[in-house]
């Protein structure tokens, strides 16, 4: 074993920690703004897009 | 002439957000998977290879290391391309690309910072110098938290949009300055390696895991990136609907 096997674990530790905390932003920002849009589509609001082609 | 279909036949289709959305839909599984692929590959090779005969162990340090620190100047590429949508083209997505780019950006850079250090203390025997390269990739770091700054402080969309446009692109400089810094100045950090005119100088051996996994962050980083924007339309779609919402209240009332 190299003396250096602690510097390599925490490199591979810290870059883990970075992807699945820029992952996890994504994911629940993403969750955050669909269940808002659900929300305002449940309330009756609607794209004016969307309602010219529905009518 | 009006076309309501969603498909995507040229360039210029990708302007529209809906047909945006709906190709991030139908590419986002897809990219997950390769990343994912290419992470296992590139994890194998980088525990299975053999070490360095004089770095030892910590030469699997370059597989995460080097990675972060090209992507960290490809997004800020991929920012600069999406200023110049921005002011010169008007593209609607383009600011979209740039804002949601900022924060994976800056992630890439910490990433490339932290391992750099913890590669040096073992290896130059200091955590960090103040040379050219190390210096100028930490100018890049406080570049992209300024520019998420600067954007998050303008409420108007349109104003956020051209003024990060302009500082992203007078930042731009930054990046040959840190592909070159380690030509131009003597610096602890050692020369290019692999990207150089007489071809890659580093064993074989090094070189495949470190290609697998620059491909493996490559993927990871247009899979954070088309995920991100389709978060900051849905963003944009609520505000506007909200403020829809306020003005037919008003004209109810």
């Amino acid at each position: 074993m190299s003396p250096h096997v602690a510097y390599v674990a925490a490199s591979y530790a810290a870059a883990a920690v970075l992807i699945l905390a820029l992952i996890g932003w994504v994911f629940l920002d993403g969750r955050a703004r669909r269940q808002e849009l659900k929300k305002l589509e449940e309330a009756g609001v609607r794209r004016r897009s969307e309602t010219k082609r529905t009518s | 002439m009006t076309d309501n279909s969603l498909a995507i036949r040229k360039f210029s289709d990708l302007a529209n957000p809906t047909r945006f959305l709906a190709l991030a839909a139908r590419l986002l599984p897809w990219l997950i998977g390769a990343t994912v692929l290419f992470f296992v590959a590139g994890l194998t090779l980088a525990f299975t290879t053999e070490g360095d005969y004089q770095q030892g162990e910590t030469v699997r340090i370059m597989y995460i290391h080097v990675p972060a620190a090209w992507l960290s100047m490809m997004c800020y590429t991929v920012m600069a391309i999406s200023a110049l949508g921005t002011l010169v083209w008007r593209h609607p997505l383009a600011d979209v690309s740039a804002k949601a780019a900022a924060p994976i950006g800056a992630a890439f850079t910490l990433m490339a910072l932290i391992t750099g250090s913890l590669w040096g203390k073992p290896m130059w025997g200091t955590w960090w110098v103040w040379d050219a390269r190390l210096t100028s990739v930490f100018v890049l770091f406080l570049m992209y938290l300024g520019l998420i700054a600067l954007n998050r402080a303008i409420d108007e969309p349109g104003k956020a949009a051209k003024l990060c446009a302009i500082l992203i692109l007078i930042g731009f400089v930054n990046i040959p300055i840190i592909k070159f810094s380690v030509e131009w100045w003597n610096t602890l950090h050692q020369p290019a390696s692999v990207v150089r005119l007489d071809g890659p100088t580093i064993d074989p051996e090094f070189l495949r895991p470190l290609l697998v996994m620059a491909v493996a962050y490559t993927l990871l980083f247009f899979t954070l990136h088309i995920a991100a924007m389709r978060n900051e339309i849905w963003r944009r779609r609520v505000m506007a609907l909200r403020r829809q919402a306020a003005r037919s209240i008003d004209r109810e009332a």
